[in-house]
Formats: C-alpha cells, sequence, structure tokens
C-alpha cells in the first residue's frame, strides 16, 4: 500500500513539473484547435435535444466567439476574455444538474472528435470545473 | 453449482442494463461500483458516492454481483440499491460465504442506508462526504459461536466516507481517492459474528481507496480495509489491487487481486475478486 502510494506521489509531483515549460493552449495546438472544439461543440448542442433548447433563441456566433476567447485565456493562450461573467450569463437558466453534466458529457464529446487526448481533456475540464458553482440552478 | 449462479445472475444483469433507460445525469464513473457489502464504494470500502448514475432530479436503480475466490473460501454477493436525488442510498445485500475447504456456507444479509452530506465528488472544493450505515442479519450462527463471537445475531456497522476526484492532477489523469471510517464490531464482515475473547466494544477502523482513471473508460487503484481482531483467532486487515472498465453508464466491470490475511484460522487467504454492477434505472 505506502509503495503504491509513495510511486503515485513521485508522478503527481513529475506531472506539476512536466506542465510548465508549455501553456495548456500551446499543448493543445493554439486557437485554430480551439476554435475547431467550440465548432464541434456548437454541433453537439445543436444535436442533443435537451440541452438546444436552452439555446434556441441564443446568438449562436457571439457564443462562438466568446466562448473561443474564454478556453484560450483559461488555458494561458494569449486572450481577453471579453464576454459577460458566467454569472450574470447563465443566470435565469436554472440549469439543473444533470443538464450541466449533460453539457460536460458534450464538451468532451467535442474534444475527443478535436482528437484532444484524454489527459490534455482533463486539463481543460480543470479549468472549467470551478466555473460551475456560477453556472448552475442559478 | 455457486459458480453457474454467479454467471447466470451476472449475464442477465448484463442482459437487463442493455435494453432500459437509467438515470445518466452524472458524469462517467462518477457513480463508482458496488463494494462487498452492497454499498456503492470501491470494491471493499464504501465511498461517499452514492450508488447510480443519478443527479440531484433523478433516481436510479443499481444490481450488482460479486464473487471472491480464495484459497479456502469463496466468498459470494449480490444485491440491490437504489439512488434517490444523488442524496440517499438504500441497498440490500446477500453474502454466502462457502467454506469450500471444510464443507458448508455461512450467509448474511446486509441492509445499509447512506446519506450525502455535502459537497460534490468532482466540483465542491472540499470531498464530497456521506455518513451511512450497514444492518447485518446473520442467517447461520454456527461458525459464529464455534470461534467464540460474543454476539452471533445481528449486528451494525457506521460508517463516515469523503471521496474526491482530482480532475487532470496525475500529469493530466484524474485521480480519485476515498477515506472512510468505520466503528464496528463485526468479525471478517459479521460473517463471524459480533466482538468476542479481545474486545467487545465498537472501535473504529480506517478503509481507503486510490484510483486513477488510465483512460474515460479503465480505472485502476489499490484499496485498504483495517480490520478488528475481536477473536481468538486472528483476522488482518484487507488490501486489495483493482481493475475497472466502465463501457457506458449502464455497467461496469471489476476484477482484482484480494488479499485479505487469515480468516478464521486459514492462513494468508488471496484471490481473485470480479464484480459487476449494472444500472437499471
Ligand atoms: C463550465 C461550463 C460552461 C462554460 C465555461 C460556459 C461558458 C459560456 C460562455 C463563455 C458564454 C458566452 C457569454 C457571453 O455571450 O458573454 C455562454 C453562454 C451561454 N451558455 Fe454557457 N457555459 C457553461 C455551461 C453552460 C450550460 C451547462 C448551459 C446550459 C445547459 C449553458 C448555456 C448557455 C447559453 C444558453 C448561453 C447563451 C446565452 C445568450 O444567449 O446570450 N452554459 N456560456
Amino acid at each position: 500500500m505506502l509503495r503504491h502510494l509513495s510511486l503515485l506521489l513521485a508522478i503527481l509531483s513529475f506531472g506539476g513539473c512536466a506542465s510548465t515549460p508549455t501553456t495548456l493552449y500551446d499543448q493543445l495546438g493554439g486557437q485554430e484547435k480551439i476554435a475547431l472544439i467550440v465548432d464541434n461543440f456548437i454541433k453537439e448542442i445543436e444535436f442533443d435535444a435537451v440541452i438546444f433548447q436552452h439555446f434556441k433563441d441564443s446568438d449562436v456566433s457571439r457564443f462562438r466567439e466568446k466562448l473561443i476567447e474564454q478556453l484560450c485565456a483559461e488555458t494561458g493562450g494569449n486572450c481577453q476574455y471579453t464576454g459577460d461573467s458566467m454569472e450574470k450569463v447563465h443566470t435565469g437558466m436554472k440549469i439543473s444538474e444533470s443538464d450541466f453534466n449533460r453539457t460536460v458529457d458534450l464538451l468532451i464529446n467535442a474534444m475527443t472528435k478535436a482528437d484532444v487526448s484524454y489527459p490534455l481533456q482533463n486539463r481543460v475540464l480543470a479549468k472549467l470545473a470551478p466555473m460551475r458553482a456560477d453556472i448552475y440552478q442559478r | 453449482m455457486k459458480q453457474v449462479r454467479f454467471l447466470s445472475q451476472t449475464f442477465a444483469l448484463l442482459l437487463l442494463t442493455q435494453t432500459t433507460l437509467a438515470g445518466e445525469g452524472k458524469l462517467l464513473a462518477t457513480a463508482g461500483l458496488t463494494q462487498l457489502e452492497g454499498s456503492g464504494g470501491g470494491g471493499i470500502v464504501p465511498w461517499a458516492t452514492v450508488a447510480g448514475y443519478d443527479s440531484e432530479d433523478e433516481f436510479s436503480v443499481a444490481a450488482f454481483s460479486t464473487q471472491v475466490n480464495l484459497d479456502d473460501y469463496r466468498l459470494n454477493a449480490w444485491g440491490v440499491s437504489v439512488g434517490i436525488y444523488d442524496r440517499i442510498e438504500i441497498s440490500a445485500a446477500r453474502q454466502t460465504f462457502d467454506l469450500t475447504s471444510l464443507g458448508g456456507d455461512i450467509n448474511q444479509n446486509i441492509f445499509g442506508v447512506k446519506t450525502r452530506l455535502y459537497g460534490d465528488v468532482i466540483y465542491s472544493a472540499w470531498p464530497q462526504t456521506s455518513i451511512g450505515l450497514q444492518y447485518k442479519k446473520l442467517q447461520d450462527p454456527g461458525v459464529a459461536k464455534l470461534v467464540g463471537a460474543k454476539s452471533y445475531d445481528d449486528g451494525t456497522d457506521l460508517y463516515l466516507a469523503m471521496t474526491k476526484v482530482h480532475l487532470g492532477a496525475l500529469a493530466g489523469y484524474n485521480l480519485i481517492w476515498n477515506i472512510t471510517a468505520r466503528a464496528t464490531k463485526a468479525n471478517q464482515l459479521g460473517l463471524l459474528g459480533y466482538g468476542g475473547i479481545n474486545n467487545n466494544h465498537y472501535e473504529v477502523m480506517l478503509e481507503g481507496s486510490l484510483g486513477v482513471l488510465v483512460s474515460r473508460q479503465l480505472a485502476i487503484g489499490v484499496e485498504y480495509r483495517q480490520k478488528p481482531d475481536n477473536l481468538a483467532i486472528k483476522e488482518d486487515d484487507w488490501k486489495d489491487l483493482f481493475v475497472t472498465y466502465l463501457p457506458n453508464k449502464h455497467v461496469n466491470f471489476t476484477a482484482a487481486w484480494a488479499q485479505l490475511g487469515d480468516i478464521a484460522g486459514a492462513k494468508d487467504q488471496q484471490g481473485l475478486y470480479l464484480s459487476m454492477t449494472g444500472y437499471l434505472w
């Protein structure tokens, strides 16, 4: 047990060092890849009857532009997020927990279809996860 | 015979889960597995997670079947659990402990409830925390009497569990850990009764699991479960190394190598643990 623990800790600390030289943004493949993820995500939403309900009156090109900015900024790219705060945007939508998780599943699909590796997907999700409190059940 | 029963249970579960629509509001893998006593958990440790893929506005039903083939014994367990609004879990399980070397078996029924007190296994800052209890009713007290258990009728374990997933924490891989404190008097899960000559009080035992999701569908990990040592015959802590395959939100399969130490006088019991949980609704 202890041996496994220390092995895991060792891997953990190496992981910490390995991620410092380049940004997550660069490892993903920059602006082009982020735009592809967002385009895939929009397609996933359009084909999902449940989640699309929330978006049916939305301005898709604005959503696309702001989400690309946000993903770029969150992953350490050289961008400025110019959209509204997560709290302001999603308040009043009454997003349930299952809708939230379903949307995360759609984002995972979008990244998988954009050939983003599993570890990079997890690291993108880790950047967005803290925003949940501002987004759901508001 | 027992082997056939395990296989047919597993197969029936598989068929059922392919055709029904289960609660799917949780992320893949966050429902966990079903532990030996029927609670949502890892393999031998109950976790703070609520069994089933229900979210805050859904409910779920899960069923499991587990077999552990040890050197001198075989443990079969199966049961069902209901998850309500990702808040409450109610479970019922039946264990059959075959004394393959000696002949005969010991049966035990276990009823469990668990409630989530705080948090979300992924999103909250602190770990998801739950409390639960497992009420165990021994059906065959003969062996418990023989080994000197103080009580061989029934007993209740109480536990507090904390579970957390760290997204991408291990070089991009998701890390999951759980720690459980259990107050218990049970000898070998209760199969050998409660209390004994060494101790007849509740004691707090620590149990832990640590796992890594090496892909969306595959988890590997280790578990450790501290055990009381109430009887004149020795009882050891349990540990296992597991691999879990989660193809989708309907079913998961676990294979583990279990090291359960001395059991009722038989030394160093080890063996293969096979388990399946199917999510029916
Ligand atoms: C971590 C998860 C999420 C992130 C990072 C996120 C991010 C964003 C961003 C950047 C925008 C554009 C803001 C702007 O126009 O200024 C937006 C808009 C929007 N989001 Fe989210 N979102 C998340 C989850 C969700 C979920 C779960 C839903 C619903 C199921 C949702 C529904 C919407 C809708 C409908 C809009 C468009 C609002 C409008 O029409 O102006 N979002 N989101």
